[in-house]
């Protein structure tokens, strides 16, 4: 072995072009990410600059330098200052936040299962806030421990926290024993828990009146209306914390996608990278069901259209979701506020609508192959 | 180098691995044979940490197993999986330099992609670099995979000694590799080893321990029946007794080693 590993390490001609090739697809790589930020940015604009008043980019900018002490850039009206900065700027920056979490949550959770059906749902997250919101709705005002004297809007999104994070301490404390995590029975219990909430949720719509029923209808579907800026700023650190966290799990996600023997002899810790996966799920998810409702199928669908414009590596993948994520949720909920003028759409039917004929198209499409 | 005492894992009251010590040491090969279910990959699961016995203890290089930090001692000893399912769409030389992950910080991308390359090339797979993995054939894989072991214990320097301290351990590293592909792999591991590196491989073609192998382990029913030189193991009662099979032992007429013939 002396011989042929001195001479092979040298550079030689297959090297070389083994590592052009590589450089070059790493090219690829970063022209694809500058792409999808460029469509974030435009997503942003067409989101904060449509609707039944229009903004267009530079007085958008100018509302937003006025704002910051800078003075105006241009001549925008009062009009357009209060709609930009009141209603589209937290909207649309909720809508960012929103898309980053599920999208990247959606990465990691099927980086854990090995399996690119998985989504953040599947832990448990969204049924559990979904059942603890009906709760709140249908129940309204007969709740105990003395929470009625939270107001009404706030207890909303409390409860639908505090339950999703219950319902996947639940689906984690089942799957784990002898200080291990058994991924499948996670996944199983996970199903079970989403029926039986399910059912109490059904049970939660029968006995509604008409009121709760179309309250309930409506966060079940999801929506971006209504968010203030302080709302906004307090939940922003608990889905963008967890959200750019999960960036630092892209090699031990990779090694998992081997299987967990493969990825331990490769040196990764992996109950740990497990446990992270979930409470950083946990929360982005989480805190984002508890503003904006259940919105469906961003989580499946944002990392599965980045595996097939760069791959599968979570180095690029995670960040790619980052910034797909949101671009997606943006378009949705533009057309959920503007498709049927003066009403709104819930985001879910959108999301729903577009996600679940892209998803047959993709299943269609990879049919027989077996990759992703 | 790694030392095996009374490794024990009962299952449904019934030992699967009996009690086994084994103690290997760098710069040897060793086979290990036996029958289907006899419990090699149990004991390679052992060896390697990914099973907890229910008795008995490994120790690699002095230190108790369980003891080691994870990213040193992935980074001085791998283990080639029996199967390695990928779906996801990962490149050949991903796939490779995945073998890397521990090195990271240690090593540098260049010298990473450089090593990748050369246990691309060991197992004759450097024009699969670009492939996409799933979509290889199950020899082809086999071969990344076997690439991916390979830079992960790749010895820093060369020159004889290069691969001290580091330990390779495989379970049917031949598996659906073709004839040539066959001998190219244990080749090479019988290379490593020749530069102090400590291999043992669960081989299922004892004729293949024979040609490669210092040393052979027989596993039968859980417990070591025979260890030794293949000389004193490869013998016609061995095959007898521990297959069931009648088999002439004959020699292989250049290279003056044990071959296994059907009676």
């Amino acid at each position: 072995m002396t011989e042929s590993l001195g001479a092979s390490l040298a550079v030689n001609a297959e090297e070389t072009d083994a590592a052009a090739r590589m450089r070059r697809r790493e090219a690829r790589t970063r022209l694809s990410l500058a792409g999808m930020a460029a469509l974030l940015i435009a997503c942003l604009l067409l989101s904060v600059g449509l609707g039944a008043v229009a903004i267009p980019p530079l007085e958008a900018l100018s509302v937003l330098s006025a704002r910051l002490g800078l003075g105006a850039l241009t001549d925008h009206t009062p009009v357009q200052e209060t709609v930009l900065w009141s209603l589209r700027l937290p909207r649309a920056l909720l809508g960012v936040l929103v898309g980053a979490a599920l999208a990247i949550s959606g990465a990691a959770m099927q980086g854990l299962f090995r399996n690119p059906l998985a989504d953040p749902g599947l832990i448990g997250v969204s049924t559990g806030a979904a059942l603890a919101a009906a709760l709140v709705i249908v129940l309204g005002g007969a709740v105990p421990f003395g929470l009625g004297t939270i107001p009404g809007d706030l207890l909303l999104p409390l409860a639908a926290f505090g339950g999703g994070l219950v319902a996947v301490a639940l689906v984690y404390r089942i799957a784990s024993h002898d200080g291990r995590t058994e991924v499948a029975t996670m996944l199983l219990a996970g199903i079970a828990l989403n029926a039986v909430a399910g059912a109490a949720i059904g049970v939660l719509v029968f006995i509604s009146d008409d009121q709760a029923l179309r309250d309930l209808n409506f966060w079940l579907l999801g929506s971006l209306g209504g968010v203030t800026w302080d709302r906004l700023l307090l939940v922003a650190p608990l889905m963008l914390g967890p959200a750019l966290l999960t960036l630092a799990l892209a090699r031990p996600l990779n090694a998992l996608l081997f299987g967990e023997t493969d990825a331990l002899h490769l040196g990764i810790d992996v109950e740990q990278t497990k446990r992270l996966v979930v409470l950083l799920s946990a929360l982005a998810v989480g805190s984002s069901v508890a503003l904006t409702g259940v919105i469906g199928f961003v989580g499946l669908v944002v990392p599965h259209l980045v595996r097939l414009t760069i791959g599968p590596d979570h180095r690029v993948l995670l960040p790619a979701a980052l910034m797909l994520g949101p671009s997606l949720l943006l378009l949705a909920d533009l057309l959920a506020r503007t498709l049927v003028l003066p009403a709104e759409l819930p985001i879910g039917i959108l999301t729903s609508c577009v996600g679940g004929p892209f998803f047959l198209w993709l299943l269609l499409r990879r049919r027989g192959l077996g990759i992703w | 180098m790694l030392t095996a005492e009374d490794l024990t894992v009962i299952r449904r009251q019934r030992a699967i691995v009996d009690r086994v010590s084994l103690d290997l040491s760098g710069g040897t090969l060793t086979g290990l044979i036996g029958p289907n279910g006899a419990g090699k990959s149990t004991l390679l699961h052992l060896l390697s940490g990914a099973l907890a016995p229910d008795d008995g203890g490994v120790m690699f290089a002095g230190r108790p197993l369980t003891d080691w930090p994870r990213a040193a001692l992935a980074r001085r000893r791998a283990v080639l999986p029996q199967s390695s399912d990928l779906s996801f769409s990962f490149r050949a030389l991903d796939v490779v330099l995945m073998g890397r992950a521990a090195h990271a910080g240690v090593s540098t991308s260049d010298r990473d992609t450089a090593v990748a390359i050369e246990a691309l090339r060991a197992m004759d797979a450097l024009h699969l670099v670009e492939r996409i993995y799933p979509t290889l054939s199950g020899g082809e894989r086999q071969r990344i995979q076997l690439a991916r072991v390979l830079a992960q214990i790749w010895p820093e320097e060369t020159g004889p000694n290069a691969g001290a301290g580091r330990v390779l351990l495989l379970d049917e590293p031949t598996n659906t590799l073709d004839l040539l592909h066959q001998h190219l792999a244990l080749r090479f591991a019988r290379r490593l080893a020749d530069d102090g590196v400590c291999v043992l491989a669960v081989l299922h073609d004892p004729n293949l321990a024979a040609l490669y192998a210092d040393r052979v382990v027989v596993l039968d029913n859980g417990r070591v029946v025979a260890d030794g030189p293949v000389d004193a193991v490869m013998t016609e009662t061995t095959f007898d007794q521990v297959f069931g099979l009648r088999v002439t032992v004959a020699r292989h007429p250049t290279r003056g080693t044990p071959q296994v013939l059907p009676v």
